[in-house]
């Protein structure tokens, strides 16, 4: 089973069982130093592989990030509109330039 | 009373990293793997008998210490180290994870080691497996289909893994 927070990628992929926990990525087992709350959510998961009868069976644990439901990290993840479009057009050609030159390092290695 | 929504309240994270890499200038969105068929098998004996191991996708620090001149990442492969004692930490500042709003300083927030041992010495789950197991990200499908998976599910069997738990970063 999968203990995760990208509902739609898992879910598109397939798997016999998943928990979903609508968390940013990163905690999907619990908040960080959060014991109580990680010790119930892998109860869940428990509960989950026990009780489910059938493939791409979702649950989605019953915890929220934030208490007033803020959607500030739902919206700030991979971002993209007039303010940072420019930056991150330069950051994709940065990248690739630096791909191009990692690749040409590697084909002079392997000529030697 | 119930709320009404135009949008979906969960985040799309196919939708979104096509248009952030688009707003980068890559041109081919990434195919996101799709299976018809989904393997199932329901518990063959209660929980209380079984072993369970957990699967991770960081990477050992140890991987990143002494790369190769030239190289900034370490080649990719999966792994398996012992579970006693639970690690005290894995690399995952090359992953994807939401790194403005959490962190990941809390190994049990994605390697739940320590609460299936807690849940072992309650005898609710039979014990933890003598190995977590490691398949780091690679966006290779073929490298995870044809390479990682089968090792990992080598190992699961070699360990007495009656349950997988795979937790994606």
């Amino acid at each position: 089973m999968v203990i995760g927070s990208a509902r739609d990628i898992v879910e598109e992929c397939g798997v016999p069982r998943f928990l979903f926990v609508d968390f940013p990525l990163g905690n999907p087992c619990g908040k960080p130093w959060d014991v109580t709350m990680q010790q119930a959510l892998i109860c869940e998961a428990f509960d989950l592989l026990e009780k489910s009868w059938q493939p791409r069976t979702t649950v989605q644990a019953p915890f929220a990030w934030t208490a007033d439901e803020n959607d500030l990290w739902r919206n700030r993840y991979m971002h993209v509109d007039d303010s940072n479009r420019e930056a991150l057009a330069e950051a994709g050609r940065k990248r690739r330039e630096q791909q191009r030159q990692t690749k040409q390092q590697i084909n002079k290695k392997s000529s030697e | 009373m119930p709320e009404r929504l135009t949008h979906r309240t969960f985040v799309s994270y196919i939708d979104k990293s096509r248009e952030y890499y688009a707003a980068q200038g890559y041109t081919q969105p990434y195919q996101w793997v799709y299976h018809k068929e989904v393997p199932f098998n329901m518990l063959s004996k209660p929980l209380s008998d079984c072993t369970v191991g957990v699967v991770t996708t960081a990477t050992l620090p140890a991987h990143w210490q002494s790369l190769p001149e030239g190289e900034s990442r370490p080649q990719k492969r999966p792994y398996a180290e012992s579970s006693y004692p639970v690690p005290e930490a894995l690399y995952t500042k090359d992953l994807e994870w939401d790194k403005d709003t959490t962190h990941t300083d809390d190994l049990d927030t994605y390697l739940p080691l320590k609460r299936l041992k807690e849940l072992q010495h309650s005898g609710q789950i039979g014990k933890v497996s003598p190995r977590y197991y490691g398949a780091p990200t690679t966006y290779s499908q073929r490298q995870t289909r044809e390479s990682d998976a089968p090792v990992i599910f080598k190992w699961c069997e070699e360990d007495g893994v009656d349950i997988a738990i795979l937790v994606p970063l």
